[in-house]
């Protein structure tokens, strides 16, 4: 009869669809018909044989519906307004009835409710009926109110307060199954608070006469001791003597106990590791080899639910412990190999064995025997099988990475697969399997697929593709290969920073360029819809045009392909008419078209043309850099080559610094003690940071956040007003802080478009990179003299000056100047170039005391501005004597970036101690020797 | 640990809810139209596991009925599965052949049943027939209980007629 049964349900469950004559499958569709017919049969039923067990008709005049009734009323709703109107209707005739009292309704009222609930209407009216009910004396009123607790409150209601003493008294009550509507509510729900005041109850329960209390005294005890950790001292001993009870519920619950006790207590795992090993591995022995038993059987495997439960329970007593988990590996293996993995039961068993095998202390055999079992479940037909097998082998990676890169072609045919699940999982796989060794194949493999795949699956997969990329690519022509197939495929996918990468990455393979934009060319001919593909398309295009027309750079295993300059145009012309493109492409399009006008002196007309079409654009944008394009290609001819040189080479490390959200290295530290700094590794906030780096002092005080701390930043450049106008330039003041800053900085205006269109799209802090690069690729650098004569802002000015270029000096020694003086400390610097490498300054910097008292815990920090890098070696001592009795030297190395442009600058802030008495006081230098920036 | 219980129809009703960790009303309808969207549109051949915030709900349909369990990131899925099989079969045993219908008019029963198997999202029977036991003698409580009532009831009609 019992496998019958299960036969039937699986049958009749399961299949769903068969044969002819299963009345029960047909019960089971439940067309609308027949659930009404059915309906009324089982009201008929009901009628007779159980009259009213629920809600006996105590009172004949009472207006109320039945339960059933409400229920039937509810579902013949047509429309959810007319479900809303009869809710409405039957809640206020509960409430009605609640507030009259009404006794004999109170149960059937809180069962409606709660199915009022299940529909997802607000029912928190009914929760004091809830107490109401378990608060009276019989079984039946309990049964519902418990039932209608749980599901109407949770443990953050205040009400529920209200029942903990009802609660303990139910669980001291004469009547087990009271006890065990008590438990069951107590572990479902219950709260801290709860917790603390109901443990005793339930820890004495756990020694309960029936084993049916006993089995949910232990489930209520886990929520117990996860809500309240200090209470699991007290079970830690009731919960070991379950572990030897006989009846499996218990057992199990048991066992489930003291596998929580041990997550939150290490004395409990201690002691059950200790105590309890071998009996569970004996207990685990019997199970195994236990014979028939139909009450447990589950496909031929007594209590399966037993077997995992000791599984887990042996694995957190294994872990990290050697004995213990010598103990366990006979029986393990013996799991491993004799477990049948037809059905699911067992598959679930060798699943939970597999992974104590890989978490407890090393065997090497009993670990081969687990990888086995996973390459088994990996191969295997069934979805649900190779789902586990993919989740086990991530944490199998970890114990024995050779191993599971055995399995890497099925794992990415796993990528492959048409079950979500599955292809995520086998996708972070093969993420975790990727090396040096194997990237190209793999790359390959999973690129080919992005083609095919979902379109829900593109966006994770181009993310891992790119960023396996970035990670291990071996060489930079492969990068772009891969990167261009990528956006080929799935351009729309594909992160800005990871385009933006790209960008920074093709820049600096100078020898590659002709490759690149030739490559991009084509791929934009078949791919115009991918929106980062047309960008990075776009931008190399405006760089290197030329190149694609002169076939320049020309590599090995490239064809030479045809394209006159007026194809180039296209292109672009294309771009920025594709009406499915968005703003910062069009502006990306409008800057290339005005390098090509310098490139291609034979389409400059027409690509005035195209720019004038956007005079009109309704972005503001677009608009305004159509018009100054256009001026610029019509009257300033003059300049233009010089505006719209190539870009230098843009800096990958400073790229991939700002991309990893690090602050600029801008700090230095002196040497020693350097570790209780009062702005630095303690506490990293960018306060101080900013404010050593506010140089300029008409600045608005700084803030934190980063888009302000590019402006204080740039700040140091920063001029007051006046140098604007004769400029002659169509800046605005105020559209972007940011831009205007930049467009004096490097005051011809047409290098300003390069920065603004990639701005829009960057975050606050890649924009830095191109800035620098910006500002140092502008052709007039070559005139620009800095000058240290006045304030930083003055050389700007003097970038317009007809001053010619310094000549460079070859290591040459500058005169010392007094960079700080107070009425206690005076610094010098002595500063000297290196022969060959103007950039760099060394400065020995000569600290004074002129007080007559001694110095200790000297700390001296600089800060410079972006353009200049910082290196500060350890100071000779940390002590200054008295009164000029001595000195301290530190080296300073400052590296200019924009060296012949600007002039070096740095703020300092010297700390010391007087008699432990904290000092501070801070400068700023700025009037280093002229020729020393330049 | 298992987080919640879920029964969803294949129109996307809910059938039954249990909750062992605590979410406020508006998260439970969230969940619930999040999770039904997800699994309802899954294919059949499909496994039966959904990645989802973290954690992970196991699935299964049983005719017109989703039964969903959602566990934690490193719980055996397959054993889940087991459980959730192991409650259809004590449903359908009470029931008797059971059908979403049983479940809609006698939800209250189908919750009496998961008390019995699962408390603080932890499995608490491994046997059927134990379960079995248990409910028909609550259910048996609980008729005693109204049959004096009503004899009760009764009594004090007669008395006042």
């Amino acid at each position: 009869m019992e496998s019958r049964l299960l036969v039937m349900v699986v049958v009749m469950v399961v299949e769903e669809k068969g044969k002819e004559g299963g009345h029960n499958k047909e019960r089971w569709r439940g067309s609308e018909e027949e659930e009404e017919e059915e309906e009324e049969k089982r009201r008929k039923d009901q009628q007779q044989h159980t009259p009213g067990i629920l809600f006996p008709i105590m009172n004949p005049f009472s207006s109320g519906t039945r339960l059933r009734d409400m229920i039937r009323a509810i579902r013949a709703c047509k429309t959810a307004a007319e479900e809303r109107a009869v809710v409405r209707k039957e809640c206020a005739a509960i409430r009605t009835s609640m507030n009259e009292n009404d006794q004999d309704y109170r149960h059937r009222n809180l069962a409606k409710l709660m199915f009022i609930h299940m529909l997802g209407y607000p029912t928190h009216f009914g929760q004091m009926e809830c107490l109401k009910l378990i608060a009276s004396a019989g079984f039946p009123e309990k049964r519902i109110g418990y039932l209608g607790l749980m599901l109407l409150l949770d443990e953050r209601q205040e009400v529920l307060m209200l029942v903990t003493n009802s609660l303990k008294q139910d669980l001291n009550h004469s009547n087990q199954y009271i006890v065990g509507l008590a438990l069951c509510a107590l572990g479902n729900i219950c709260s801290a608070e709860m917790a603390r005041d109901l443990a005793p109850e339930v820890e004495r329960l756990l020694q309960f006469r029936d084993p049916n209390v006993r089995k949910k005294a232990a489930l209520c005890s886990i929520r117990i001791i996860k809500k309240v950790p200090d209470l699991s001292e007290n079970f830690i001993n009731p919960a070991a003597a379950l572990l030897k009870e006989k009846h499996h519920g218990v057992l199990i619950t048991g066992i489930q106990l003291c596998t929580d006790l041990c997550k939150v207590s290490p004395e409990a795992l201690e002691f059950l590791r200790k105590k309890h090993t071998d009996g569970l591995v004996k207990t685990l022995k019997d199970a195994v080899n236990s014979p028939y038993k139909p009450e447990y059987d589950i496909a031929g495997i007594a209590d399966p639910f037993l077997h995992i439960r000791l599984l887990k329970l042996l694995r957190v007593l294994g872990q990290g412990d050697a004995d213990a988990s010598d103990a366990m590996n006979d029986i393990l293996a013996q799991v491993a190999t004799k477990t049948e993995s037809k059905k699911n039961a067992g598959n679930a068993i060798l699943y939970e064995c597999v992974e104590t095998i890989m978490s407890i202390e090393d065997n090497g055999g009993l670990r081969v025997l687990a990888i086995n079992i996973l390459g088994r479940f990996l191969s295997n037909r069934d979805n649900n099988i190779r789902y586990v097998a993919l989740n086990m082998l991530m944490k199998a990676i970890t114990v024995d990475a050779q191993a599971v890169q055995r399995h890497r072609a099925t794992i990415l045919e796993c990528v492959k697969d048409s079950d979500a699940s599955i292809q995520k999982r086998a996708l972070e796989l093969v993420y975790a399997l990727v090396n040096e060794t194997n990237v190209k194949p793999l790359t390959k493999e999973l690129i080919d697929y992005l083609e095919v795949s979902d379109q829900e699956f593109k966006g994770d997969l181009t993310d891992k593709i790119c960023s396996i990329v970035e990670k291990f690519s071996p060489e930079k022509i492969w990068y772009i290969d891969q990167m261009l197939r990528v956006l080929n495929e799935a351009g729309n996918f594909v992160k800005d920073e990871v385009w933006h990468a790209l960008i920074v990455v093709i820049s600096s393979a100078s020898d590659l360029h002709g490759y690149t934009v030739r490559a991009l060319y084509k791929a934009f001919q078949t791919s115009s819809e991918q929106e980062s593909l047309v960008r990075v398309a776009v931008w190399c295009i405006g760089e290197y045009g030329d190149m694609l027309v002169n076939n320049v750079g020309m590599l090995d295993i490239e064809d030479p392909i045809m394209v006159t300059e007026s194809d180039t145009v296209d292109v672009i012309k294309i771009a920025i008419k594709h009406h499915a493109l968005d703003l910062t492409t069009k502006a990306m399009a409008l800057m290339a078209l005005l390098k090509l006008s310098s490139r291609f002196p034979s389409c400059s007309e027409r690509i005035k043309d195209i720019i004038v079409q956007h005079k009109g654009s309704f972005v503001l944008e677009l608009q305004q850099r159509s018009l100054e394009f256009n001026s610029i290609i019509e009257k300033h001819q003059k300049i233009r080559s010089a505006l719209v040189e190539r870009m230098p080479i843009l800096d990958e490390a400073t790229f991939s610094t700002r991309r990893a959200g690090l602050l600029p290295a801008a700090v230095s530290t002196s040497g020693g003690a350097s570790l209780d700094l009062p702005n630095g590794v303690a506490k990293p906030s960018a306060a101080p940071l900013v404010d050593l780096l506010d140089l300029s002092d008409d600045l608005p005080a700084p803030s934190s956040s980063d888009g302000d701390f590019l402006q204080d930043l740039l700040g140091v450049d920063l001029s007051p007003a006046p140098t604007q106008s004769g400029l002659g330039q169509i800046q605005k003041a105020g559209t972007d802080v940011l831009l205007d800053l930049l467009s004096i900085g490097t005051p011809v205006q047409s290098s300003s478009p390069t920065t603004e269109i990639l701005l829009p799209s960057q975050n606050d802090k890649s924009p830095i990179a191109t800035l620098d690069a910006r500002s140092s690729s502008s052709s007039l650098s070559a005139q620009a003299t800095s000058s240290a004569r006045a304030a930083p802002m003055m050389d700007l000015l003097d970038g317009f000056g007809p001053s010619p270029l310094k000549p460079e000096d070859n290591g040459s020694v500058y005169p010392s100047l007094v960079a700080f003086e107070s009425s206690s400390l005076r610094i010098t610097f002595n500063s000297s170039k290196q022969p060959g490498n103007p950039q760099t300054t060394l400065i020995q910097a000569t600290f004074t005391n002129l007080t007559p008292n001694v110095f200790t815990d000297l700390i001296f920090q600089a800060a410079v501005p972006k353009f200049l890098q910082l290196h500060l070696d350890p100071a000779s001592s940390n002590i200054l004597p008295a009164s000029g009795n001595g000195s301290i030297t530190q080296n300073l190395r400052v590296t200019n970036s924009q060296h012949g442009k600007k002039s070096l600058l740095m703020r300092m802030r010297m700390s010391y101690k007087i008699d432990n008495k904290d000092m501070l006081e801070e400068g700023q230098i700025n009037n280093f020797p002229q020729d020393l920036g330049s | 640990m298992i987080q919640f219980v879920l029964l969803i129809s294949r129109q996307g009703k809910v059938r039954l809810t249990k909750w062992y960790s605590p979410y406020t009303q508006k998260e439970r309808s969230k969940v619930i139209r999040e999770l039904s969207g997800v699994i309802l549109t899954r294919g059949p051949k499909l496994c039966n596991f959904v990645e989802w915030r973290g954690l992970k709900v196991v699935y299964k349909r049983y005719a017109s009925l989703y039964f969903c369990m959602c566990i934690d990131q490193d719980d055996n899925e397959l054993e889940v599965l087991e459980i959730i099989h192991h409650f259809v079969e004590i449903l359908d045993r009470y029931f008797g052949s059971v059908c979403e219908l049983d479940l809609i008019f006698n939800f209250h029963k189908a919750y009496y049943v998961l008390d019995e198997i699962l408390i603080a999202g932890e499995l608490q029977e491994s046997s059927k027939k134990t379960v079995a036991r248990l409910i028909a003698a609550q259910d048996s409580l609980v008729e005693t209980a109204k049959e004096q009532a009503s004899s009760i009831s009764n009594i004090i009609a007669q008395a006042t007629k």
